[in-house]
């Protein structure tokens, strides 16, 4: 067993005090169930409390915003299994940054319905939300996006940038307040444009100020023109890397001779402008507030003193920024280890970071798919057979099932899970409870799509017994007819026929007279329907007909023994008519059937009344009688030769 | 999104959606639509509106997402849901329970009017209600327990009960006439009833000689009386004359699962719409010169099944059916895609003058206000 990594945390159960007495629990498929037992913590026993508990960890799963999360992701995740396989990885490289891109507004759409509605809500969850933003965005841009020296830079600076909105939002305020230049945040706006490398919004902003101060014109325009020179890395050009530093570094030379010249020493926020192009760290930390974190100071430092930064020199900035910027006594964050890991590529502990991190596996599971399919992930094998994705697959996928409404969705993630996915469905599927039929029809078309029969017949065995037991016939028939259960069929069909030996009529004609092909599921069925037909023919005079198909019925073994007495009984009525019905042959093999079902009648039984023993002598008695005088009648016709 | 299509996304599977009928004279197009959800532990119905008209806008992308207005627990999944007029609307519940909601326009809420808890039911428990149909202030269900209720929106009471209507679950009932009802069950059959006998007895039986699939939707012809559409557990589309006896007219390969609801144009009837639990919502045209399209124009050979209608995802693909054996009118018959692919089941579409909405089990609802008719 592995170690574990952080301490777990601990969630008191109200009213119960674990010095007293023991907790029993149970788990489930996403909780667990929680008793006070009856034994003490000192030993011996005591009453207990009749309360269970239900503990669950992921509370996120049944809120109404975060449920549009659910669905639109999964929209996208079953866009992205079917992006084909057969194109080099080259080209899908745009396609995944865009399905990255997807995920992300789906996320942000979230944070924005979860802030209108925040006076009600948790905050926390709004921001959990603007964090995954933040570490899925910088997955994008280092792993997926995989930006190479020169453009990263410039990527991480849309990043930090897209994170950094309330500059926008200060710089709004000061424009529009009568006098900008002498706004009390005036010029906190102008250094955040510059921390931010967005120099043309700056130099808009120090106009306004320059304006103000004829007399340092000079030094104005000085500073208006550094910032205007400043190299920009544009990986469209055919300007080389190289060609780029050379540049860049012929710049920052300038601004530091402007700084050794002391040309801005009069003005302290002019200097430490100019301090900032030239990447002093120590002017930059005076400024954390406005940087507010340490990836933010991180990017500035690299956009100032090293703007060529190769990807894998990324860690070691990353490392010394976050020491030099953050309070050494200070515990750092999980949000901050998990950016470290990402700067420092490692994948693994990014998501190993998240996973414990959060109480659901939606982020880790998306993400980790998005980067397996970009070939990312080294596929080495977890202890337990399957591989990363597809366990967190499992895990978010099972966590769905758990709810009453979201198990819809989870059925596509098990599809795209190739070694287990399969087994899990099959035994979740068979515990969503059915309340009505089309929650069962759905269910049902599920696992027929894929050939999963054994719960189609299982949950079609349950739908038919509940129709049964409430007396609907006709359900339980059709619910047969789906899982093609000829077992049922059967039951089915000796309740009808109960239901006419008791009731002396057919219960449900609409049913039994419109089988169709149905009929031919079971034996019985079919004798059911044959034997309505007889009564139908009967009904309609075509007597011969009927006697025609009663015979059949005995002697094609359709009809059950137990029923050949009513069948004969049926035929009486045939055999007094005043014209001959049954010819000499059928009438032989009437009697036939009639001896073999006599012959098989034992001993009387003692505890079988006398008068049902006089009944059935008497029916047998009527029938020889009929049968005899039928035959002679008909053999006199058959031999008769008309002249 | 792909054909002018946005969804709204709405954090509760949709099991039925209808617009607000609009007055037959007035020519706007319809902007207020019901839905009601399932499959959750609150269900709700909800009145939305999506905004004004006459400040429509070229550009589809940005016009506006449906607004919810009110919304109301329902009891139970929403098996069916109809307006009975401008103010009112019946649900039929899983519960077994038929309920007439009303809407209140000036405060935008929603109240419960009238109640009938356990309209259908067993001899020892509720029975799901499948279907509603009302032609006000008459209001006619069915449920799983093969009942037919008849109620009257002003009074209390039932008005009349077919009992053992049906030996099997019946799934869906629309008006034929005004005095007769046509219902769907699960084995298959089409049974007419007409309210002015007495007796529990349907006056015809409809069938296909085949494998008897279940029917879950029936609709009507707007305009001719005796033309009907229904689909089943195959997705088949079947096109029945109920004056010609047992067979339909035209069999219709429409999708790949249960289809869910069919449904005539109300005003141009040469076009047909099916939703299915494939997740494809097709809508079906002709294109022939006749006032009756192709389908309906078959003589006595009936039931010749035609090719596969279903288009690839996005496309459209036309289709020359050659039912007409000896019929030397070609009638044209176009489907297309009208959602995008990879969607959950969609479950319901209403379909008023050119806008059309449907919901779907992945929680959103669909509404395209530029329907080709």
């Amino acid at each position: 067993m592995e170690e574990v990594d952080v301490e777990p945390t601990t969630t008191p159960i109200p009213g119960f005090d674990s010095n007293q007495k023991h907790l029993g629990f149970v788990w489930g498929p996403g909780d667990i169930l929680v008793y006070e037992t009856i034994y003490k913590a000192s030993g011996g026993s005591a009453g207990g409390c009749p309360f269970v508990h239900e503990v669950r960890k992921d509370e996120d799963i049944y809120s109404p915003i975060l449920r549009k999360l659910f669905n639109e992701s999964h929209h996208i995740f079953v866009g992205l299994q079917r992006i084909r396989e057969d194109l080099p990885s080259k080209n899908k490289k745009p396609q995944f940054v865009s399905i990255s891109k997807n995920y992300r507004s789906v996320i942000r759409a979230c944070m924005e319905e979860l802030q209108q509605v925040a006076v009600y809500h948790n905050d926390s969850l709004g921001n959990t939300l603007l964090s995954l933003e933040l570490i899925w965005n910088l997955c994008e841009v280092l792993f997926i996006d995989a930006a190479p020296a020169g453009s990263l830079v410039l990527h991480l600076l849309d990043w930090v940038r897209l994170h950094k909105a309330d500059v926008d939002e200060k710089a709004r305020e000061v424009l529009a307040s009568e006098s900008p230049a002498e706004h009390q945040a005036y010029w906190d706006v102008v250094i955040s444009y510059v921390l931010q490398g967005r120099m043309d919004e700056a130099r808009q902003v120090l106009v306004k100020q320059a304006a103000l101060q004829p007399a340092a014109r000079v030094m104005f325009k000085l500073l208006d023109n550094l910032l205007m020179k400043m190299p920009i890395f544009n990986p469209g050009e055919t300007q080389t890397l190289t060609e780029f530093d050379v540049k860049w570094r012929h710049w920052r030379e300038e601004v530091d001779h402007c700084l050794q010249d002391q040309s801005f020493a009069s003005n302290r926020h002019l200097e430490d402008i100019c301090k900032i192009l030239v990447g002093d760290e120590d002017v930059l930390l005076e400024y954390k507030e406005l940087l507010s974190t340490w990836y933010h100071f991180l990017v500035t430092r690299l956009l100032f003193s090293h703007p060529t930064v190769k990807p894998t020199e990324l860690h070691y900035y990353a490392q010394s920024s976050m020491h030099m910027f953050l309070d050494t006594r200070s515990v750092p964050e999980p949000l901050d280890s998990i950016l470290l890991a990402a700067f420092e590529f490692d994948i693994h502990q990014v998501i190993k970071d998240c996973s414990i991190a959060l109480n659901n596996w939606w982020f880790v599971g998306h993400l980790t798919d998005l980067l397996d399919h970009c070939k990312l992930l080294q596929s080495h094998n977890l202890h337990f057979g399957s591989n990363l994705r597809e366990f967190l697959l499992l895990e978010y996928a099972s966590g769905l099932f758990t709810h009453h409404s979201l198990w819809q969705l989870a059925v596509d993630y098990f599809d795209h899970c190739p070694e287990f996915g399969r087994v899990y469905l099959e035994l979740q599927i068979e515990r969503v409870p059915l309340d009505t039929e089309r929650k069962a029809l759905k269910v049902i078309r599920i696992c027929e799509q894929r050939q999963m029969t054994e719960q189609v017949r299982s949950i079609c065995k349950i739908m038919a017994k509940k129709a049964l037991r409430n007396n609907r016939l006709g359900s339980a028939l059709s619910w047969s007819i789906r899982a093609k259960d000829a077992a049922f069929a059967t039951l089915i069909s000796e309740r009808f026929l109960q239901d006419y030996c008791a009731k002396g009529t057919f219960s449900d004609l609409d049913l039994i007279d419109n089988l169709g092909p149905a009929m031919l599921l079971s034996d019985r069925l079919t004798f059911l329907g044959k034997y309505r037909e007889f009564h139908r023919l009967y009904g309609e005079k075509r007597f011969s007909d009927a006697a025609k198909l009663l015979l059949s019925l005995m002697t094609a073994k359709i009809a059950p023994h137990s029923f050949w007495m009513t069948l004969l009984t049926d035929a009486l009525p045939l055999l007094e008519q005043k014209e001959v019905i049954f010819s000499a042959d059928q009438t032989h093999e009437l009697m036939f059937c009639l001896e073999e079902l006599t012959s098989g009648k034992s001993v009387p039984t003692p505890d079988k009344p006398m008068q049902d023993e006089d009944i059935e002598t008497t029916k047998i008695e009527l029938l020889r009688l009929a049968l005899a005088r039928n035959l002679a009648m008909a053999i006199v016709k058959e031999g008769t030769v008309e002249i | 999104c792909a054909n002018g299509i946005n969804a709204k996304y709405v954090s509760k599977k949709i099991s039925k959606t209808r617009w607000r009928p609009v007055s037959s004279s007035s020519l706007q197009q319809p902007d207020i639509f019901a839905t009601g959800s399932w499959d959750n532990e609150d269900n709700s119905i909800s009145i939305w509106s999506i905004g004004e008209n006459g400040v429509s806008s070229m550009d589809d992308e940005f016009e506006g997402d449906p607004q919810l207005l009110c919304e109301y627990k329902h009891n139970g999944d929403v098996l069916d849901l109809q307006f009975l007029d401008q103010d009112r609307i019946v649900t039929a519940s899983s519960t077994g329970a038929v309920t007439i909601f009303r809407h209140h326009h000036n405060s935008q809420t929603l109240s419960v009017s009238k109640l009938w808890e356990r309209a259908h039911h067993y001899p020892c428990n509720n029975a799901p209600c499948t279907g509603v149909v009302c032609n006000s202030p008459e209001i006619v269900t069915v449920g799983e327990d093969g009942r037919i209720m008849l109620f009257r929106a002003d009074q209390e009471g039932v008005l009349r009960t077919i009992e053992k209507a049906d030996s099997s679950a019946i799934h869906a009932v629309t008006f034929l006439r005004t005095t007769e009802i046509l219902t769907v069950n699960s084995i298959g059959q089409l049974k007419l009833w007409d309210f002015r006998q007495p007796g529990n007895e349907p006056s015809q039986i409809l069938s296909l000689t085949g494998d008897r699939v279940p029917l879950h939707c029936v609709d009507r012809h707007p305009n001719q009386q005796h033309i009907v559409a229904t689909g089943g557990q195959d997705g088949m589309l079947c096109i029945w004359d109920v004056r010609q006896g047992n067979m339909p007219i035209s069999l219709m390969e429409a999708h790949t699962s249960e289809m869910w609801e069919v449904h005539f144009h109300p005003s141009n009837p040469g076009h047909l719409f099916s939703c299915s639990e494939d997740g494809s919502l097709l809508h079906w045209e002709t294109s022939s010169n006749t006032d009756t399209p192709s389908f309906l124009q078959g003589g006595r050979n009936t039931s010749i099944i035609s090719r596969s209608a279903i288009a690839p995802a996005g496309g459209n693909q036309s289709l020359i059916n050659a039912w007409l054996t000896g019929d030397s009118s070609k009638g044209h018959l176009e489907t297309t895609h009208m959602l995008p692919s990879q969607m959950l089941s969609v479950n319901s579409l209403d379909v008023l003058g050119q806008c059309l909405v449907c919901g779907t089990d992945g929680e959103a609802i669909y509404v395209n206000r530029h329907v080709p008719i």
